[in-house]
């Protein structure tokens, strides 16, 4: 084994207080280093924090953006979603091979690039887009995938590949991204204008408790897409055993079509940040943690420069607002590359320096979360809209929206539609009202909630978004007269397939075998006992998996199965001879007919 | 002893100790319920879902979840056996189980679990993965064709014998089991006498050299179906 490796190793370790809680951090950086994580780096890696290499490797593959192979200095991820493919990404793969001249999954020979396919990188609404190394690039053509391995090629410079800011704060030095925020509609509440400080100071003035009655009267519901009530999250933490305790911002935003975090996060982090600190007094905590999706890693320099600049203020860190009975900071732990840590408590393990594995429950977080202390798991947007609460009071914010759903919910709208975006809606509004703000009312489908959501028919286009009916945590992708819906479908499931995090059985095993039926259903060589087929084993992944993954994976497959019924009955066939239809007799004899060199008579009847 | 709880599993009063799990208060009042990954002395898992109940109508794993007082539960009703029995039938399609010349047969959880649940052969297609053996140990062979990931030797491994020699590697479908060395079993501390060797439900670790000791047929679950010794001995069998 190499000294210099062995020495870097250590250097890394150090920086990290040789804590093994820190694994995610020690191998990002690593990584950086040194372009992968190897045998031998696992095995120094494990010397160096007292674990076993095995429990490095064990991390180290669970996540997509780290590597156990030698890698390319520069990795090229084109997204793959559904929507990034309707708007082109097929023909940009293709331009990047032809142009590298290798495959995906596979580095050019010099060692320079890699190319692989991403799941939803947030970007679906300025399509296709991909990330070159932390360097978003969007609307991409294959003009566009030409230029950029060209350039990449001349200078290596991932940066310089943006030539165009975007709007607003994705201009700022510390950004300097194409990508654009597309917000459409500003609504009362995320993106009305704020006095920084206001919310913490109005909330220090009055108790923990107080502070948690305010949220519970406003009736806040978590937007991260369980709709959990805020304040009875709050409340469970602060009674709960055990110091420290933590609060944890789940910007994992990992969620096919969702991308609304990703543009609060670009103009309004104070908000956020407000609303973390308020939940820290709320329920008692020090110490609050950022997680924030690997892909959106370009925003962190920036979010870092916003954090500083609240503790020179005395808004962050020591004292807060010069109260001597409140501290309380904030640190950013970045993701790689993991849709399952959105899951709260696979969250709380990713930041443990673990694999993303859920854990079981009970205990829930709020009892025992990151390092087995009460911890609080919030959605950027729902700390986003504490602070509203605190600036303004609870009664405005319960005017707004309907009975069951007070607020306001920023929706990211994507696909067939002439003006995707971001959209601040109150609740209560109708599909096909959010259709007609972003110019998508011929649509033939709506998936409301992202992959593990609905996929709404034409029919039940004046349902409302709330709690109550079509729930979201802000995706909604629009999908024209002219989409296949059981093709994306079938797309969702090779998501949830590759996303699984593979403990438990349901889940692992059930959705392979949810798309071998679709895909064979898709490919006209299904039958009408499929149907009851997917519809059995679509419920027992629902109901038999672990954790909100599973228990949602099979929504693409149970919901057209409910709402687009005619589709599938057009694609099955029946049984004729005794074989089923996915048998091809003709095939099947085709080399025993070569080798006798004459025709079946049964095969071509 | 602390109050009970009392709580009912299929309509049976069953009496139980807070802190216990739903597995452990049935097992206790001589009620099976059906389990792959949980093992006796080791932390439950919660990975296979075969121990599966409906508690108070919300399905729940037996095996993590805590008893309360006067939940009812559903554990061998028509619907919750259907259940269970596809996710036999998933663990038998994801790998390479080929019973009749494996040397577990007989002894083998899956296999028996199987039979109790009267599954001939399963309606999923076989999904035939390519996994590797591992026979490199003197006195131990790891196939991973019959892994089904249930994580007992890593358990045993990790708290019992205090050395880590099995952990998971890849997410998904590519999840498979691993070991601490840079490629194979001879390199780790494994010792054919630990507890990570002895809890593999199924053929996936076995011992060398003592195949077949005992002739199929009489084998511990050609005798009785596997659960019958907790269902004959209420109050024991802990
Ligand atoms: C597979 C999966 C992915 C999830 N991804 C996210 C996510 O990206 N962001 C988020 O806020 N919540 C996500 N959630 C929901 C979280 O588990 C959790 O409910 C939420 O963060 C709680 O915050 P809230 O109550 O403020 O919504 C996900 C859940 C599951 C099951
Ligand atoms: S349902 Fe099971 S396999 Fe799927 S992500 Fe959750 S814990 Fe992992
Ligand atoms: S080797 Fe055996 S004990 Fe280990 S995970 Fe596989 S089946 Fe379970
Ligand atoms: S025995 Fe409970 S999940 Fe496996």
């Amino acid at each position: 084994m190499s000294a210099s490796l062995e020495a870097t190793t250590r250097e890394v370790c150090a920086a990290c207080g040789r804590d093994r809680t820190r694994l995610m951090d020690i191998v990002r950086t690593l990584q950086e280093r040194l372009g992968y994580i190897g045998g031998d780096t696992a095995a120094a890696l494990a010397r160096e924090l007292g674990i076993h290499r095995v429990e490095v490797e064990s991390m180290v593959s669970f996540y997509a953006f780290l590597s156990h192979r030698p890698q390319g200095r520069i990795v090229i991820r084109l997204c793959n979603d559904y929507l990034d493919r309707m708007l082109g990404a097929d023909e940009v793969a293709a331009a990047f091979e032809a142009e590298l001249g290798i495959r995906f999954g596979q580095t050019t020979p010099d060692g320079a690039i890699t190319l692989q396919h991403v799941p939803c990188i947030g970007m679906c609404d300025q399509g296709p887009a991909a990330l070159v190394n932390d360097v978003v690039v969007t609307e991409l053509s294959s003009d566009a995938a030409r230029r950029i391995v060209r350039e990449l090629r001349k200078h290596g410079d991932p940066a310089r590949l943006v030539t165009r800011l975007g709007d607003g704060n994705n201009a700022h030095p510390l950004v300097r991204a194409m990508v654009n925020n597309n917000i459409r509609r500003r609504g009362p509440v995320i993106f009305s204008p704020m006095v920084r400080g206001e919310a913490i100071r109005k909330a220090l003035a009055i108790t923990p408790a107080e502070v948690i009655r305010a949220v519970k009267t406003a009736r806040l519901r978590g937007r991260g897409g369980a709709g959990f009530p805020t304040g009875m999250k709050w409340e469970f933490a602060r009674a709960a055993a055990g110091e420290p305790k933590y609060v944890v911002c789940n910007a994992d935003e990992g969620e096919p079509g969702t991308f609304k975090d990703r543009v609060i996060l670009t103009e309004l982090p104070d908000r956020v940040f407000a609303g973390m600190t308020i939940a820290g007094y709320a329920i008692g905590a020090a110490e609050g943690v950022l997680y924030l999706r690997g892909e959106y890693a370009y925003l962190r320099k920036y979010l870092e420069d916003v954090l500083a600049r609240r503790r020179a203020d005395g808004l962050l860190g020591q004292q807060i607002c010069g109260r001597s009975d409140f501290s309380f900071d904030i640190r950013i732990q970045m993701g790689a590359g993991a849709y399952v840590c959105g899951e709260e408590t696979a969250l709380l393990s990713s930041c443990e320096g673990l694999r993303g594995d859920p854990k079981n429950r009970p205990p829930f977080p709020a009892q025992k979360g990151l390092f087995g202390r009460p911890t609080v798991v919030n959605n950027v947007e729902t700390l986003a809209c504490v602070t509203k609460i605190l600036e303004e009071g609870p009664a405005t914010f319960c005017e707004l929206g309907s009975q069951g759903s007070p607020g306001t919910k920023v929706l990211s709208i994507s696909g067939d539609c002439r003006s995707p975006g971001v959209f601040e809606v109150p609740f209560g509004i109708k599909l096909s009202e959010v259709l007609a703000l972003a110019g998508g009312e011929d649509a033939l489908a709506v998936q409301v909630g992202g992959a593990s959501g609905q996929m709404v028919a034409r029919e039940e286009f004046d349902r409302t978004i709330c709690y109550d009916d079509l729930a979201t945590g802000g995706s909604i992708m629009v999908f024209g007269p002219d989409r296949n819906v059981l093709e994306i479908a079938e797309s969702f499931l090779d998501f949830f397939i590759e996303e699984s995090c593979g403990y438990c059985t349901p889940c692992r095993v059930g959705n392979v075998l949810l798309k071998e039926r679709l895909h064979r259903i898709n490919a006209g060589q299904g039958e009408s006992a499929d149907l009851d087929y997917l519809q059995d084993l679509a419920q027992t992944v629902k109901t038999m998996s672990r954790c909100g993954l599973g228990q949602t994976s099979a929504n693409p497959v149970l919901t057209t199965l409910k709402n687009f019924r005619v589709t599938y009955n057009a694609l099955v066939r029946k049984r004729t001879n005794g074989l089923v239809p996915a048998f091809d007799l003709a095939a099947a004899v085709g080399a025993a007919e070569a080798l006798v060199g004459r025709k079946s008579e049964h095969a071509h009847a | 002893m602390s109050a009970t709880v009392e709580f009912t599993i299929d309509g049976k009063e069953i009496p139980a100790q807070p802190g216990q799990t739903i597995l452990e208060a049935a097992q206790q009042a001589g009620v099976y319920i059906p389990r792959l990954c949980w093992c006796k002395g080791l932390v439950p898992h919660g990975s296979c879902r075969v121990c599966t109940v409906l508690v108070n109508g919300r399905p729940q794993a037996a095996c993590t979840q805590p008893v309360a007082p006067g939940v009812v539960v559903e554990n061998n009703t028509e619907k919750v056996t259907a259940l269970r029995r596809n996710i036999i039938e998933m663990l038998f399609v994801e790998g390479n189980h080929f019973c009749m010349f494996c040397e577990k047969s007989g002894n083998c959880e899956l296999q028996a679990l199987a039979y109790r649940f009267g599954i001939t052969a399963p309606k999923y297609p076989y999904l035939f993965p390519q996994r590797d053996v591992d026979a490199s140990h003197p006195d131990v062979l790891l196939d991973r064709n019959r892994c089904i990931l249930c994580g007992r030797c890593v358990r045993a491994s990790r708290d019992v014998d205090g050395k880590h020699v099995f952990d998971f590697v890849g997410r998904g479908p590519h999840k498979r089991i691993a070991v601490n060395a840079a490629a194979r079993l001879a390199e780790t501390d494994l010792k054919v006498a630990d507890k990570a060797v002895e809890v593999c439900p199924v053929g996936a670790i076995l011992k060398k050299r003592v195949g077949y000791a005992v002739p199929v047929g009489q084998r511990q679950y050609d005798q009785q179906p596997i659960g019958s010794d907790i269902e004959a001995a209420p109050a024991g069998g802990r």
